[in-house]
């Protein structure tokens, strides 16, 4: 037990010294991250109070930094919640400081992205973060700070009030930092387009540091109904969350601590259990031991009775907005969507939403286009380890009509309260069967209709093919037969073509 | 009196053609005009409908036919090619000149109409061949590959330009080419009592130099291996028309059999023409008995070769004792030898001895 810890490190530390596994990888990765983490919390800000977000993304140039990378000032605006004046230092300064511990859907979930960019922005040009915030009250509220990394605490170096004579409601955070956006330029613009496919509820605007515009402009204010709260199921709980529900619960014995802090527990249910595992409902869940609360979280995995976690926890975007969102980006032919019922991996609530889409402005190219999605946000790296795409290829995709070389793009989106990431980096999903099955029948029901669609085009393809066969051999025979019968008169063809066509419209 | 007669039969039979072409324009012609898709029927070719009849002594085709429908998209195609295919025969006919399978397959680029390839357009020619019940040769298209005749032959031709001229058949040593002037000529007058095909042009060159047409009172025709539909039926109208038997010499071995054989019984191919065969001619040689009466040189038979024999054995063309027989002396021997292999007996033995012996056993 005794650990011997030699030198302390902090929490800001910690994943500054890590910056990999958040992401933070090599100047043209790092400002595709920092721009990613700001929109997802813009995002979130605004969908936290159903509003329709409109996110404002500028990145500027400030100067050279090396031969390679360049210095950028990022300043990304938006009409979310805002933060509440006390909270701001913290919430940009403090790494591990957030709002979003609570169990249910959402994009941020570690308290860590916004304050990395701000930090990788620090690190690489010593300047502080400006962030203006209202939460539509009286006063805006600016601070200019940094981040003491040592000690993971905000340095507030400047504070101003002003005040909000327009009721402005919502965050500006301005920072510099190293990158190379020239290489990132297509990750961030993919970054954009896909967000904007999977939201399409929301106004984005970037301006790159040559002053070129994208607008990706909200096709309904229609949104997807927020996530309700919800507390960790039996099954999906670690010794680590035991310790510290143990630890702020107020209950005294395990009957009261089992129904009031566990989902789909009730009292019959929290009886029952306690039965099975053979554990007294009076005892008090503060005396547990060590041995006991390893022993807890086994029995809780094992009892058989527990109800599935409901759903309501999770805002998928649903097939409309799907669709939507599909037709505004990719402006396809045809397309086809599917929303699978809530299911679980490890008492872990997920939803599958999946759609197919072929032509239009989609380019052909050898295989298809895969959009990624989890939580309502694109995935764009290591595609290749991801379990939509071990999926998709292990398909049988010709059963449907479907080959590598049509123009067709396929979205698969995870929505859970904890998406099966492999990595901090949130890049790609890991191959859990439970997942593996709802987006292979998800797949299944997409690709069914896309072989209805493809079935019927084929037929009209070969209508049009099948008159041209005719109006180009008739002719052909009509002007041969005439001379070697020595007519000087064309013979009537009209009739028998105009009889194909009617032949080919019974046929369909 | 036999001469007058093919005369009038050569003309007879191009105003037939004439007619049968443009009966079939009209016949397309008038389907279309009164709202019907144009449609055609005639023997299938498969080769479930090839059968050898034992008493015209070659392959026909049997009573399956295929409809040939312009309702049918897939046979839209073919059908306009069929009937490009009598239009261009049309004009070559009704103008008097000739053309080859190849000219065939460019020409249709000029009506817009395309061939595949070659194949595509010979096929197309071999259905109009079937649907006319003529073979090409009578609508003056022609093989590219020519064969030859030497010997004491008058023929007066009747192609447009050279009506009425004769030409003697002796009057080149190379020999004069069996072409579409040839094959439509007259036969004026002969002394020749016989025919003797020979495979091989060394060979044919040879019997020349020898003598062999005045010594055996023989016109010489060289098949120039398996002989051109146009030879074959040369060759008939030799035998039928001036009633003269027929002796065919080729290398011994199962490939100049069946050269042999497909001069008397005619080949699968052409199961839906007929007058290409000569049921009467008779293989002189090599035979694999010859190889071992001769003691000729010889070399082994190789796979393909057996294999063959085997295909020869079963075909009922080879019904009869001594083809049977000689297929069976190749197999058991496992030799076979060529034409030029008398040559280890001296140039001139060939012509001497074993021709000599070999026309006298045959008759
Ligand atoms: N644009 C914003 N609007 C409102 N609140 C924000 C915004 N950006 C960050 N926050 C707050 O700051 C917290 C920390 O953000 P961040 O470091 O990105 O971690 P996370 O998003 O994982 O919680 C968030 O939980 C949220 O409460
Ligand atoms: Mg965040």
């Amino acid at each position: 037990m005794a650990q011997t810890t030699f030198e302390e490190i902090s929490a800001s530390d910690f994943f500054y010294r890590n910056r990999d596994i958040a992401g933070f990888t090599n100047p043209s990765r790092a400002i595709f991250a920092a721009i990613r983490e700001l929109v997802e919390n813009s995002l979130d800000a605004a969908e936290s109070l159903k509003i329709p977000p409109d996110i404002y993304v500028r990145l500027s140039y400030e100067g050279e930094a090396s031969k390679e990378t360049q210095i950028y000032r990022l300043r990304v605006e938006d009409n979310g919640i805002g933060v509440p004046p006390r909270h701001i230092p913290s919430a940009f300064g403090q790494v591990l400081y957030g709002s979003k511990y609570k169990l249910k859907q959402q994009r941020g979930t570690f308290g860590l992205g916004g304050k990395m960019a701000l930090l990788y922005g620090q690190i690489t040009t010593h300047q502080p973060a400006t962030i203006i915030s209202s939460t539509g009250i009286t006063k805006i509220y600016m601070y200019k700070l940094m981040i003491d990394i040592q000690r993971n605490r905000p340095l507030i170096l400047d504070r101003k009030i002003l005040l909000n004579k327009e009721q402005w409601r919502g965050t500006i955070v301005e920072f510099t930092l190293e990158g190379d956006y020239f290489r990132a330029m297509p990750k961030i613009l993919d970054y954009f387009k896909q967000t904007a496919m999977v939201n399409p509820y929301a106004n984005l605007t970037f301006v790159d540091p040559k002053g070129r515009l994208y607008k990706l402009t909200r096709i309904t204010k229609e949104m997807p109904e927020p996530p309700k709260e919800t507390k960790p199921h039996p099954y999906g709980v670690d010794v680590e969350l035991l310790q510290r529900l143990i630890q702020i619960t107020p209950h005294k014995n395990m009957l009261d601590f089992l129904k009031n802090h566990f989902h789909r527990v009730g009292e019959v249910t929290a009886q029952k259990f306690l039965e099975f595992s053979n554990i007294s409902p009076s005892k008090n869940p503060k005396k547990l031991t060590h041995e006991e609360i390893v022993r807890l979280m086994h029995m809780l995995k094992k009892f058989k009775d527990f109800l599935a976690p409901d759903a309501s926890c999770l805002s998928p975007l649903g097939e409309e907005l799907l669709k939507a969102g599909i037709i505004k980006e990719l402006k396809p032919e045809f397309v086809a969507v599917h929303q699978r019922k809530p299911a679980t991996y490890a008492g872990h609530p997920f939803i599958v939403e999946v759609g197919i889409a072929y032509g239009g402005e989609i380019p052909k190219k050898d295989g298809f286009l895969i959009y990624r999605f989890a939580n309502r946000i694109p995935l764009l790296y290591d595609e290749a380890s991801d379990v939509s795409v071990k999926v998709i290829e292990a398909m049988n995709w010709r059963r449907y009509k479907v080959t590598p070389d049509m123009p067709i793009a396929i979205m698969v989106h995870i929505c859970s309260t904890k998406v099966p990431y492999k990595t901090v980096g949130k890049e790609f999903i890991a191959d859990r069967p439970e997942v593996r099955r709802e987006i292979a029948n998800g797949l299944r029901e997409v690709a069914r209709q896309i072989q209805r669609f493809l079935t019927r085009r084929e037929h009209v393809d070969r209508e049009k093919k099948r008159l041209g066969v005719f109006s180009k051999y008739l002719p052909k025979i009509a002007q041969f037969s005439a001379k070697l019968a020595g007519k000087e008169k064309l013979p009537d063809i009209d009739k028998l073509l105009r009889s194909v066509k009617r032949f080919g419209a019974e046929e369909t | 009196m036999e001469q007058k007669k093919h005369k009038i039969s050569m003309i007879e039979k191009r105003k037939e053609v004439l007619a049968s072409l443009e009966n079939l324009g009209l016949k397309t012609y008038e389907q279309l005009d009164s709202g019907y898709f144009p449609s055609i029927t005639m023997p299938s070719r498969s080769t479930e409908n090839i059968h050898y009849d034992p008493q015209l002594r070659q392959y026909i085709l049997g009573d399956r036919t295929v409809r040939r429908s312009t309702r049918n998209i897939r046979h839209l195609k073919p059908f306009t090619q069929l009937v490009w295919a009598a239009l261009f025969s049309h004009e070559l006919t009704s103008q008097r000149k000739t053309s080859t399978l190849r000219d065939v397959y460019y020409s249709a680029q000029a009506y817009e109409m395309t061939f595949t390839d070659q194949e595509e357009s010979n096929n197309i020619v071999t259905d109009l061949e079937t649907v006319l019940g003529f073979s090409r040769e009578d609508f003056s298209i022609f093989p590219e590959e020519r064969s030859a005749v030497f010997g004491d032959l008058t023929i007066e031709y009747t192609v447009p330009g050279y009506e009425g001229r004769t030409l003697n058949l002796t009057s080149h040593p190379d020999g004069v080419l069996i072409g579409p002037a040839l094959t439509s000529a007259e036969f004026v007058k002969t002394t020749a009592d016989k025919v003797i095909a020979i495979e091989k042009g060394g060979l044919f060159t040879r019997f020349i130099e020898e003598n062999v047409h005045k010594k055996f009172n023989a016109i010489l025709v060289l098949t120039a291996g398996q002989a051109p539909r146009a030879t074959r039926h040369f060759i008939r109208r030799l035998n039928q028309e001036l009633n003269l038997p027929v002796y065919i010499f080729t290398d011994g071995d199962p490939w100049g059999m069946h050269i042999a054989m497909v001069i008397i019984s005619g080949s699968a191919n052409a199961a839906h023409l007929r007058e290409l065969n000569t049921p009467d001619a008779k293989w002189s040689g090599v035979w694999a008995t010859d190889i071992v009466n001769y003691k000729l040189p010889t070399d082994p038979l190789d796979d393909v070769d057996v294999k063959r024999l085997y295909e020869l054995q079963k075909d009922p063309r080879y019904k009869d004792p001594l083809w049977q027989r000689e297929i069976k002396t190749f197999m058991k021997i496992k030799k076979k030898a060529e034409q030029e292999a008398f040559s280890r007996y001296g140039l001139t033995y060939i012509v001497d001895e074993y021709l000599p012996e070999k026309l006298e056993a045959e008759k």
